[in-house]
């Protein structure tokens, strides 16, 4: 075993972890781990008390981070992790419910609850790590993919459209949109921290590199290359128009990143009881205050 | 031209278990000060670890731990006694 750990000092996302199942199922230099990392900072940085948390995953790849969070996590079944997190959160208000899953799961097969969360503006927190394919089950093509990409199931390249996943979530009405990247680690423990003080939908993107099956496919190189990629061509706009952020082809000139939405508007629960209370009077009782 | 070193208040400590590292070298590339190397050692699983090479060089800003993405390697900052 090792020779110098435990003996001074423990990790600090030790406490989150279930260290049990380490070593974790991703792939050599896989971005999941390190926005885990930067979640597991946020948290502490937020100071909620873990009982208060709850982590929603559903199927993929990203799906796994509920499994190795030591919180009171949920791997739900595919595509359903913001339905779940709806039940979760309306049950049990006082709960902080986080949604943390692929684009695949979230935009491909549950891209309705993810329109209709965020039209509702459900106090959830959703962070989508974007790395433009199903990388679990093999590499299917995924409503990110950008144009000319090699999936498995398209050979000869995507020639369909994708989403451009900031403009889709603020358009439906996200209180918090940000995008980063696994590059910026501490832009993203930030975002983290915000968007789990902000009460409303809010949303961050984090695009992420998948060495083993999407940047293998491309030839784009290994995951220490896109890292770079990342940092050479990433541009900080805040507030950026979010019709104009969208990623288009495989390797855009820039990558508009930053925080592009934080506006304020009634929840869904303070919505709900505002309107009850007026329509009902005294016979209603608010819930969730 | 003899100014005399400012004391270092603390020093940087990168710590490495190597059975959690699968050999991606994101520390080791982005280590702002290039304190880490990768091993010539193999770990049980037969992957190369990093290791804590040039301990003057480390800040102890902790970037390493927060890219790790197999939690096998993080740094802090460590106070030196008087007297050191």
């Amino acid at each position: 075993m090792s020779v110098v750990v435990d003996s001074i000092k423990e990790n600090p996302v030790e406490e989150f972890l279930r260290t049990d199942r380490l070593p974790h199922v991703w792939c050599t230099g896989c971005g999941i781990g390190t926005t885990v990392n930067c979640f597991a900072r946020a948290v502490k940085e937020c100071g909620i008390p873990l009982d208060e948390l709850a982590i929603v995953s559903g199927i993929g790849c990203t799906g796994r981070v509920a499994g190795y969070l030591k919180l009171d996590s949920f791997h739900t079944t595919h595509g359903r992790p913001i339905a779940f997190a709806t039940g979760l959160h309306l049950a049990n208000p006082k709960l902080k419910v986080v949604v943390y899953s692929g684009d695949g799961d979230l935009v491909g097969i549950g891209g309705n609850h993810f329109i209709h969360a965020a039209r509702r503006n459900l106090d959830i927190t959703v962070i989508l790590l974007n790395n433009f394919t199903y990388a679990m089950t093999g590499g299917q093509v995924t409503p990110t993919a950008p144009l000319d990409s090699i999936e498995t199931t398209t050979p000869y390249g995507v020639f369909e459209e994708n989403f451009n996943l900031p403009h889709l979530a603020a358009s439906c009405g996200a209180v918090y949109v940000a995008r980063w990247t696994a590059y910026h680690v501490m832009q993203v423990k930030k975002a983290m921290v915000e968007a789990l003080n902000k009460k409303g939908f809010s949303f961050i993107e984090i695009l992420s590199p998948c060495p083993t099956i999407y940047l293998r496919r491309n030839r784009l190189g290994s995951a220490i290359d896109e890292l770079k990629y990342y940092k050479e061509h990433s541009v900080i706009q805040h507030g950026a128009d979010t019709r104009e952020v969208g990623i288009t082809v495989r390797r855009p000139e820039k990558i508009i990143v930053g925080k592009f939405v934080d506006i304020e508007k009634p929840d869904y629960l303070t919505a709900m009881n505002k309107h009850l209370s007026e329509v009902l009077g005294d016979k209603y009782v608010r819930w969730g205050e | 031209m003899a100014t005399a070193q400012k004391k270092k208040k603390f020093r940087g400590v990168v710590i490495v278990a190597p059975e959690r590292c699968k050999g991606c070298a994101i520390c080791v590339e982005f280590c702002p000060t290039g304190a880490i190397t990768m091993s010539d050692k193999f770990n049980s699983k037969g992957y190369h670890y990093p290791e804590f090479t040039y301990p003057d060089k480390c800040t102890g800003c902790g970037l390493c731990g927060m890219y790790c993405p197999d939690f096998a390697v993080y740094g802090f900052r460590e106070k030196i006694a008087e007297g050191e």
